[in-house]
């Protein structure tokens, strides 16, 4: 049924060198109380005017980056015989999640000069203050190993399947551990390293209901939230106290 | 089942959360500790972000001590005004904490202070107590040994006389408020009720019957917590409700059991209990200091200092 619909774009629209069309399983992702991560499946097509090129390997590449915060890395070492804080490195930007998926090794797929003009692996994806370059490199891979291990940062090499050099789709999951925001979801389809074209489109990730209604209330109503969590405890306290009490008679 | 965490912003099991709430109401309730030393640290492991897991705690505190303060009233063992003279003095001190706190957040290290803070309290008074109550057993074991009375000491010539007649006691209100204080203080930047500090204070400096200690220590908390969780509320946004409810339901009900068994054992047996308790957390806490961490790195949230 994609494909059908693929094919039929394919054909409709008009026509430029190579070209993404793209399509979502999902436009946003809500996060309800008993959100549990979710698998965002991301397909296309690449259009064509005339017959693929013969020169240069075709590669697709599909990322999916979460709000970029500032953040900070602190590294612990040994004084007096206690283990504490010494060494700290600030970072700029980092996503607060990034998944990228590729159709084949990203070293055969992408230059580093590509990736690091489009920022598209992960160490590029994170932005830190140039004056410390040197002293980052520890630092920027000690993020992305703890990013890695929440899989909050995934390298998935290989995971876009490309069909006939035209169809391609690939599916991200995305953990439960997910924070809100807009998440861009960036396409690149490359030719010997080269990107030949690039399709961005942004995935709105979003608190829905009670989740939503508590959120707001405590950013916006602070007083009130404060008072409200007062009086479930106090009733809670309340209530279990009586509930023992008739249980006994 | 898994419950999205709205303020925590992270997925969580809810019948670990439940648990979790019952075993830590449990001991609230035999000991009159809010349990906030032991739950933090437990929070924090199960990946509860530290700011929220210790704004919700004091919430969930509140609950829990109300649910075992109202079966301790109905044992009359609890000294109103002793607890409202306790409160006077904790108010007064986490307010000095709050500002000591983000004094010694503006010098950095704060983590590591707030660790060594539980090390040195939890080390001292679990090893006072358990010294103490071990030599308490064994003294009831010998026959004739009659318990000595209390000691005239320095604490009863103090001005400022009160008469806490749940207590039988007759002293000045000085040493009650300067423990509030102490406890205050404590308990702002520890992050939790105090309870664990306050009882042995209760027994040890004041020399109140460990009958209406417990009682009168959960009647404090209840206040101070509050105080707290309103701070949090307004100030950072990193009282959890979701999360809160969830603990709250395990601990209150925890709570209730908790405190029937507590009536039902020798207070020895109670200090002691308490105290073994108090210094395996302190252990704990001591040998994260000491170890090398299988992760040398954190991330946290950028902090301008």
């Amino acid at each position: 049924m994609i494909r059908l619909v693929l094919l039929v774009l394919v054909i409709a629209l008009p026509a430029r060198a190579e070209e993404i069309v793209l399509g979502l399983s999902r436009n946003q992702v809500a996060i309800t109380a008993t959100f549990d991560g979710s698998d965002v499946l991301i397909f296309g097509a690449v259009k064509r005017d005339m017959p693929a090129p013969d020169t240069g390997d075709l590669g697709v590449i599909v990322s999916l980056a979460g709000p970029q915060t500032p953040l900070v890395v602190r590294r612990k070492e040994r004084r007096l015989g206690i283990w504490i804080n010494t060494d700290a490195f600030e970072f700029e930007y980092a996503p607060s999640f990034y998944a990228i998926a590729t159709s084949g090794p990203i070293e055969e797929i992408l230059t580093s000069e590509t990736d690091q003009e489009n920022r598209i692996t992960v160490p590029q994806m994170i932005g830190y203050l140039e004056a410390d370059a040197g002293e980052s490199a520890a630092f920027t891979d000690a993020l992305i190993r703890i990013r890695a291990e929440e899989e909050l940062y995934q390298v998935l090499e290989g995971a876009v399947d490309v069909e006939e050099d035209t169809l391609f789709r690939t599916s991200i999951t995305l953990p439960a551990n997910l924070t809100e925001g807009d998440y861009a979801a960036r396409i690149f389809l490359t030719r010997d390293g080269e990107i030949v074209d690039e399709y961005i489109t942004a995935i709105p990730v979003q608190k829905v209901g009670l989740e939503r209604w508590l959120y707001n209330l405590a950013h916006e109503n602070a007083l009130v939230y404060g008072l409200m969590s007062l009086s479930i405890a106090i009733a809670a306290g309340w209530g279990a106290s009586a509930a023992f009490g008739l249980l006994r008679r | 089942m898994q419950i999205y965490l709205p303020i925590a912003e992270v997925s969580v099991n809810a019948f670990l959360l439940l648990g979790l709430g019952g075993i830590v109401g449990i001991l609230s309730g035999m000991f009159g500790v809010g349990g906030g030393f032991l739950m933090t640290p437990l929070l924090f492991f199960i990946g509860i972000p530290p700011a929220v897991a210790v704004a919700t705690e004091a919430n969930q505190i509140v609950a829990s001590s109300f649910s075992g303060v109202l079966a301790h009233l109905k044992r009359k063992t609890v000294d109103l005004k002793m607890g409202v003279v306790l409160l006077v003095g904790g108010l007064l001190g986490s307010g000095l904490g709050i500002i000591l706190f983000n004094y010694l957040k503006s010098l950095g290290q704060v983590d590591l202070l707030v660790t060594l803070c539980y090390v040195v309290f939890l080390g001292i008074i679990g090893t006072l107590m358990f010294f103490e109550s071990l030599n308490a057993i064994r003294k009831s074991k010998k026959p004739g040994a009659r318990p000595k009375r209390r000691k005239h000491n320095w604490v009863h010539n103090l001005p400022f006389k009160m008469k806490f007649r749940v207590s039988g006691l007759y002293i000045s209100v000085i040493p009650p408020v300067l423990v509030g204080v102490l406890v205050g203080v404590l308990a702002a930047i520890m992050g939790v009720g105090g309870g664990f500090i306050m009882v042995p204070a209760m027994i040890y400096l004041l020399g109140m019957p460990t009958k209406v200690v417990v009682g009168t220590s959960l009647f404090q908390i209840i206040f101070v917590t509050a105080f707290t969780t309103m701070l949090h509320a307004t100030t950072n946004q990193t009282v959890d409700v979701v999360l809160a409810v969830l603990l709250l339901v395990g601990g209150v009900i925890g709570a209730q059991i908790g405190t029937r068994i507590g009536v039902k054992m020798k207070a020895e047996q109670l200090r002691i209990l308490l105290a073994v308790m108090v210094l395996v957390v302190c252990a704990k806490l001591a040998f994260d200091l000491l170890l090398e961490p299988s992760e040398l790195y954190s991330i946290g949230a950028e902090a301008h200092a």
